[in-house]
């Protein structure tokens, strides 16, 4: 097989690009409307630490779609990716980026809380419709809500707000709370401390490790003296891993039960080992969830890509199940503005994660399960929390 | 604190210590005998985790997987010093950075293509499993004191390696004279690259033993390397001794920054300020010895 010389190729696409541009340049005339592809925008991480989830978001999603023949609400629809890299720094210039230059319809992203925060700035300024897939920033529907701005995964509220009931049914008044010190992991230990409380718990104390400072045994130590009855925490990823694993080696796993929202042992059950069996998890999904819906999305998932769905992917397809629902109203009409933000508010999504709906300030009510770690597997003890609701502080929409 | 758990905290903070050495002395080592910066220390660092733990997995023990992980690096460090670091020693800093900075890049891409980007662990072997009980509460894993135990040895080596060998010798000559050491015919090349390959070893060294306790993950290197830094700032750059010194300094400013409560004007400093207690101690001890605690003396 020869290769075609390259300054040739080069050349050819120059010459195809100068008649795409050409033909561009005609297209208004012909009015295209209603009859062209509606422009998704996907503002995800593809790239660092959180790739994973990115990918997993945007699998989800396509996944959704793959019974409509890739359609929404019966249009072709057209991609448009942006790599955000869990960047901050590049947030504005990539969601500027992606609505401005190029003029996607309706905007999904972002995984990171700080670089949500950036684009909903931009979104909200420039009023497209955004759906976040994952970022929990609570202020994404609280202060800053906004009609054109929807999440359909969680508020950070949300995961550790149930564990305080959990655990003072169990007969743990006193807790210490650990977590690394940033934006969620506050959110996280707030909504905890509020939740306990309110249960009839009482805070020991709250210990802050510098993120993402993995060297707990000054704090593990620190534990041991305090000897509460219980510890509850917030880490996901590398950090939960190396928690979980530290905990154990400390020898107080047998000693102190550990609670944890449910990142603490999503994707990483393989890695934590033995480590992690009997932890006790509150989280808005469950692998071994046994729905119907469930088993349907798992199998489909895994023929679909060779991989096992987890919690990430779910959002990404029940985001794309949300807008399905807006278009089919809408005739696949996302012009109609106040329609489909009508649709979507009103909107019961049927997901693998159970039944739910939106809240006031656009934050799924959702249903949050009690998991505990059975033969490196999250198995569903039962609901902790039915149909619990962010209260969308400061949110006056 | 009671003082029981006061000497506990005094351990975590050695061991955390004697880690950040290990880690650091390849780094130091790097800079002070070869004038190199090298900001890709922290990927040798994620290298080594990494080799631990598909090694492991593939030969089927942690033991096996030592040995072959460091004659891996060795050889990694040697083709790294032929390819790039030897066009380095007569270029600036800035130079130095740049194409350090570049390696980073390459190794965490290539970790990901070979690797993926998920979080492994690597089982402590079953020999140095057990913990042992400090209080009714607390047990201390035995693994941990295995590695400051490793760690104090791989000092006292290097230290009589440097000190005490004719290969010591040369190094140190070829540190303080490059063309002097070169016209006594020494192979300057073969002792840089030596010395480069050593700096490796040392990083990966440390990855390797550190991924049972710390886990392996993609951004593990960034971490380390900034820590790294700090430390062979405050020990005096090149300063293996220096090195030696400031990482138990570093490890015990970091563990008690996380533990002592402090309060000055009704505003609580630590533990809310941890994350910064390293640096505002590196600022300390710089404003009181601008070139690091132990600094050597070239010229």
């Amino acid at each position: 097989m020869t290769k075609p010389r390259p300054e040739l190729t080069a050349r050819r696409e120059f010459l195809i690009g100068a008649g795409a541009l050409a033909g561009m340049s005609l297209m208004p005339l012909a009015g295209c409307a209603k009859s062209d592809k509606l422009r998704v925008g996907l503002m995800l991480p593809y790239t660092g630490t959180y790739a994973q989830l990115g990918v997993a978001i945007e699998n989800g999603f396509r996944l959704a779609l793959a019974d409509q023949d890739g359609k929404l609400g019966g249009r072709e629809v057209e991609y448009f990716k942006v790599d955000d890299e869990s960047n901050p720094a590049k947030a504005t210039d990539n969601a500027n980026e992606i609505i401005t230059r190029d003029k996607v319809d309706v905007l999904i992203g972002t995984v990171h809380s700080g670089v949500a925060m950036g684009m909903i700035k931009v979104a909200r300024e420039a009023g497209t419709l955004v759906l976040i897939p994952n970022a929990g920033a609570n202020a994404a529907t609280g202060e800053l809500c906004s009609p054109n701005i929807f999440r359909t995964s969680f508020s950070n509220w949300q995961p550790t707000h149930p564990l305080g009931k959990v655990m003072v049914e169990n007969g743990h008044k006193k807790a210490v709370f650990i977590t690394w010190n940033y934006g969620a992991g506050q959110q996280a230990a707030e909504s905890f401390s509020e939740g306990y409380t309110a249960a009839g718990g009482s805070v020991a104390k709250q210990m802050f490790v510098p993120f993402p400072n993995v060297e707990f045994q000054a704090l593990l130590t620190e534990i041991a003296a305090i000897k509460p009855d219980a510890v509850a925490c917030f880490f996901a990823g590398g950090g939960a891993v190396k928690f979980v694993k530290d905990y154990a080696a400390a020898g107080l796993k047998d000693k102190i039960p550990l609670y944890g929202s449910g990142f603490l042992t999503e994707g990483v059950l393989g890695a934590q080992g033995e480590a992690a069996e009997g932890l006790l998890t509150t989280l808005h999904y469950a692998d071994s969830l046994d729905t119907p819906q469930n088993r349907a999305f798992r199998t489909a998932y895994l023929d679909a890509y060779s991989a096992q769905a987890d919690v990430y992917a779910v959002q990404g397809y029940d985001t794309a199940l949300l807008l399905q629902k807006a278009l089919e109203q809408t005739g696949g009409d996302i012009g109609k503005r106040d329609a489909v933000i009508a649709a979507m508010e009103g909107a019961v999504i049927d997901s693998p994660r159970g039944q739910w709906t939106m809240s006031r300030a656009h934050n799924p009510i959702q249903d949050f399960y009690l998991r505990r770690v059975e033969n490196g597997d999250n198995k569903v003890v039962g609901v902790a929390w039915k149909a619990l609701e962010d209260p969308a502080r400061g949110c006056n929409m | 604190m009671d003082t029981y758990t006061f000497l506990i905290q005094l351990l975590n903070g050695i061991q955390y210590g004697l880690l950040l050495f290990l880690v650091a002395s390849g780094l130091t080592l790097i800079f002070g005998i070869m004038g190199v910066i090298n900001l890709s220390h922290g990927s040798f660092y994620m290298v080594g985790a990494y080799l631990a733990w598909s090694l492991s997995q593939h030969l089927g023990s942690f033991w096996i997987a030592l040995p072959t992980g460091i004659v891996l690096s060795v050889a990694l460090g040697m083709l790294l010093e032929w390819l790039f670091i030897k066009h380095l020693y007569r270029r600036d800093h800035l130079q130095q950075v740049l194409l350090t900075y570049g390696l980073i890049l390459i190794f965490s891409e290539l970790r990901s293509i070979l690797w993926g980007d998920d979080v492994h662990s690597v089982a402590v072997p079953a020999l140095l499993a057990g913990s042992i009980p400090l209080t009714e509460m607390l047990s201390y894993p035995v693994y941990r004191l295995w590695l400051s135990l490793v760690c104090v040895i791989l000092a006292g080596l290097m230290y009589y390696l440097i000190q005490h060998t004719k290969l010591g010798m040369m190094i140190r000559a070829g540190a303080s004279n490059r063309e002097m050491t070169q016209s006594l015919g020494i192979n300057i090349d073969v002792l840089y690259r030596s010395v480069f390959a050593l700096g490796v070893a040392l990083a990966a060294f440390a990855g390797m033993i550190a991924a049972p306790v710390s886990s392996v993950f993609p951004g593990m290197g960034n971490q380390v390397l900034i820590v790294c830094f700090v430390v062979v700032v405050i020990g005096g750059i090149g300063s293996v001794k220096g090195a030696m010194a400031a990482a138990l300094l570093i490890g015990l400013v970091d563990t008690f920054g996380k533990v002592v409560e402090v309060e000055i004007g009704g505003l609580r400093i630590l533990p809310e300020l941890a994350g910064m207690s390293i640096y505002v101690f590196m600022a300390i001890v710089l404003l009181w010895r601008p070139e690091g605690l132990l600094v050597r003396r070239q010229h």
